[in-house]
């Protein structure tokens, strides 16, 4: 939902950024406030993940030109954990197996983690139990789940489900979802994007990262960005991606 | 490996003091006088005299093994000492004993005196070879369980001691063993009589404190028929930058229906984080499950010394007796172990399992070697092994080494080997969470372990759990 007077929630300037020597942001500009819902669309190649891991502060990707302000601190002189306890969430494409340990034990860490931040009480794990519980029914997920080992042998659905539950639990301000929609087949796709749905507030905002707009017609976006070669280079609304859909990226290379 | 990996594992070693006693300290060499010198010090028999000279001119027609996967500059074993005890003096109590030697211990953390009771735990303390104090010795005499040092076993118990020391690891088995066997010089002997279960959890710590000597200790635990006992060995060492040998025996024999539970926290100086100094830590560890349905389990927690070679092992020879190995192993810098255990089979119906977990951090190596042996008469036998390696950071190393020996067709053996790398997207995925790094390691490396920490008593799981968050703070990131 689009409102002019809404609260800022994160400004990026000018962004460059580098991953293995090569400069794959090259002067990106996004301005997100509270309540929206922002689709950043683009070729393989364009720089889509290389951004959403660069504000989430992944060590691999040396941030080289620009500013990114999110409410009112500069995120780049901030750790990745402190980002995080800050509000900025990033659903991970590929999120990593960790052996061993529970998927509750670390879900309840996350989330204690980040509550003294918002001025809560930390859950022991009975309370956290229940939370997680209705949090997973949300998103169609077996509660079994909370005793596996975090993302271990999940598939592909089961992964990106998880990344969502992350969400639901640590509420974020501002949640960039890194092709949340790969993987899933045509109903774990409405279900996650349902929980997606769910979760929009006036309060936060949603970024999603998509190389298709199929998602888009489950979670509706209020602008829609194009990259290419490293920066935005065109916006629009939900059109946009239709447009897109139907005429491929080389008609926004043409433009 | 970023920053924050390597200040967590670059914690300084926290027991580095020496504690100044006035050592009663045998001239430095190996000879049949070093023997005679330790014997006679001791007062010992003519028998156990014998024993070990017997041990001593069988250690010299031996070669150093050269098998294990460690690497390190040949031992000099004319410049060490071996005999080195505190002052002997007679002590009626806890407040007699030298305050410089309470400090230590309080800097150690070991819990003796009313800490000692509090915890509800007996300590038979080795410091260098002598045992200082042994504490609780009444409430377990009580109920007939002798514990101990071997050198009071000698005097109090000969028989005993004639009829069981020697007969689980042979004075000539190997060649560290050889060595110990000539020159031991103090350790713990424990008995525990026909169906008894011991009332509370045995504990020693051991310490080397003399600036390269050699610390030679044997313990010995007799479970008879029916009984029971849990037991704990916790280590740690003081610093110094010439590397110390440790080549100590553990004997354990249990009879029908005993069972022996043995637990190691072992935190020996590791040596700096260039690979200097640090203990050798070259330890034969060998249960024998004599009787049947007998069970002897085996844990270890491995986080110290320069260099480790051991593998605690049972040999099954009762039927339906059963064999169990809980290992973790980590090593970081340059440090460098290759552990293991044997598990024999050679009664019918015998029971195997072993989980190691091997950790490398730093530079080091770590290496699992496991022998799985079922002996021809050996029906029914089963073997379940577990080994899983661990990386953290891309300059140590794993390795797995089986050796699976089957005789009898009727056996089941199963072996299951994984490695896995605590690495950047890791950390990072914990990190997007909010999750920091030294947390992130303690729950994978926690995770990992959890098999073996479950086995542990309690409060031994705590420390090995800190233990483990100690050694590699500084090594993540």
């Amino acid at each position: 939902m689009i409102r002019k007077d809404a609260r800022l929630l994160l400004e990026v300037k000018g962004l460059r950024a580098k991953v293995g020597g090569a400069e794959i942001v090259k002067g990106l500009d996004l301005v997100v406030r509270a309540g929206e819902v922002h689709a950043i669309m683009g070729p393989n190649g364009s720089g889509k993940s290389t951004f959403a891991k660069t504000l989430a502060g992944h060590p691999a990707y040396e941030v080289t030109g620009g500013t990114a302000v999110f409410e009112g601190r500069s995120i780049f002189e901030m750790a990745p954990e402190e980002r995080a306890r800050a509000g900025l969430f990033l659903g991970f494409q590929y999120p990593v197996e960790i052996p061993g340990v529970s998927n509750s034990a670390f879900l309840r860490l996350a989330y204690n983690t980040l509550q003294p931040a918002r001025g809560r009480d930390e859950l022991d794990p009975l309370e956290f139990d229940d939370l997680a519980r209705e949090k997973m029914k949300l998103l169609d997920m077996d509660p079994a789940f909370l005793d596996r080992s975090v993302n271990e042998g999940f598939s592909g659905g089961e992964k990106k489900r998880n990344e969502i539950l992350q969400m639901a639990l640590l509420e974020p301000r501002f949640a960039i979802l890194d092709e949340t929609d790969s993987g899933l087949d045509i109903d774990a796709l409405r279900v996650v994007a349902n929980g997606v749905n769910h979760l929009a507030t006036p309060d936060n905002a949603i970024v999603l990262v998509t190389h298709y707009q199929r998602m888009l017609n489950y979670i509706v976006p209020d602008y829609v960005h194009v990259m290419e070669g490293g920066r935005i280079v065109r916006t629009g609304g939900k059109t946009l991606a239709e447009e897109l859909e139907a005429r491929g990226y080389d008609w926004v290379r043409a433009a | 490996m970023s920053s924050v990996l390597e200040n967590l594992v670059n914690q300084p070693y926290q027991h580095g003091f020496v504690t100044d006693i006035e050592s009663d300290t045998a001239p430095k060499g190996l000879n049949e006088d070093t023997i005679r010198f330790i014997s006679a010090k001791k007062s010992e028999p003519e028998w156990l005299l014998e024993f070990r000279l017997k041990a001593y001119r069988h250690w010299l027609t031996m070669a150093e093994p050269q098998w294990p996967n460690v690497k390190y500059p040949k031992i000099d074993f004319q410049d060490i000492i071996y005999y080195s005890a505190p002052k002997p003096k007679k002590l009626a109590s806890m407040d007699e004993v030298d305050p410089e030697l309470l400090k230590t211990f309080e800097k150690l953390g070991v819990p003796m005196n009313e800490r000692a009771k509090l915890a509800g735990v007996a300590v038979d303390v080795i410091f260098d070879s002598v045992s200082v104090a042994t504490t609780y010795k009444q409430k377990l005499a009580d109920v007939g369980i002798i514990f101990c040092s071997i050198s009071e076993a000698v005097r109090e118990h000969p028989d005993l001691v004639r009829q069981y020391m020697g007969s689980v690891v042979p004075a000539g088995d190997n060649y560290y063993a050889a060595l110990n066997s000539a020159v031991f010089t103090d350790g713990s002997f424990c008995f525990i009589p026909r169906g008894v279960r011991c009332p509370m959890e045995l504990s020693t710590y051991f310490r080397i404190n003399t600036e390269s000597s050699g610390q030679f200790e044997r313990t010995l635990i007799v479970a008879e028929e029916g009984s029971h006992v849990s037991y704990l060995e916790g280590c740690t060492a003081p610093k110094f930058d010439t590397n110390q040998l440790h080549a100590a025996v553990v004997e354990l024999i249990t009879l029908d229906d005993a069972e022996i539970k043995y637990s190691t926290v072992q935190n020996w100086y590791a040596g700096d984080e260039n690979g200097v100094g640090g203990i050798y830590n070259f330890v034969t560890k060998r249960g024998l499950c004599k009787g049947v349905n007998s069970k002897i389990s085996w844990t270890q927690v491995e986080t110290g010394s320069a260099i480790t070679w051991k593998y605690p092992s049972c040999v099954l020879l009762g039927d339906n007796s059963i064999g169990e190995f809980y290992s973790v192993a980590l090593t970081n810098h340059h440090q460098q172990a290759d552990t293991g255990t044997k598990m024999v089979h050679i009664g019918r119906n015998t029971r195997s399992r072993i989980i190691a977990k091997g950790i490398s951090a730093g530079q080091s190596n770590n290496s699992y070697r496991g022998l799985v042996k079922i002996g021809p008469r050996a029906a029914n036998a089963r073997n379940y092994s577990q080994c899983d390696s661990m990386l953290i950071g891309s300059k140590c190393g794993a390795n797995t080494f089986p050796y699976i020996q089957v005789q009898n067709h009727g056996a089941t053996v199963e072996h299951e080997a994984s490695t896995s790398k605590i690495g950047e997207d890791q950390l990072f995925y914990f990190a997007s969470r909010g999750i920091g790094a030294e947390e992130a390691v303690s729950m994978i490396i926690n995770g990992f372990c959890r098999d073996v920490f479950q086995q542990l008593p309690m409060e031994f799981a705590v420390e090995a759990t800190k233990l483990l968050g100690l050694k590699l703070e500084g090594s993540v990131g």
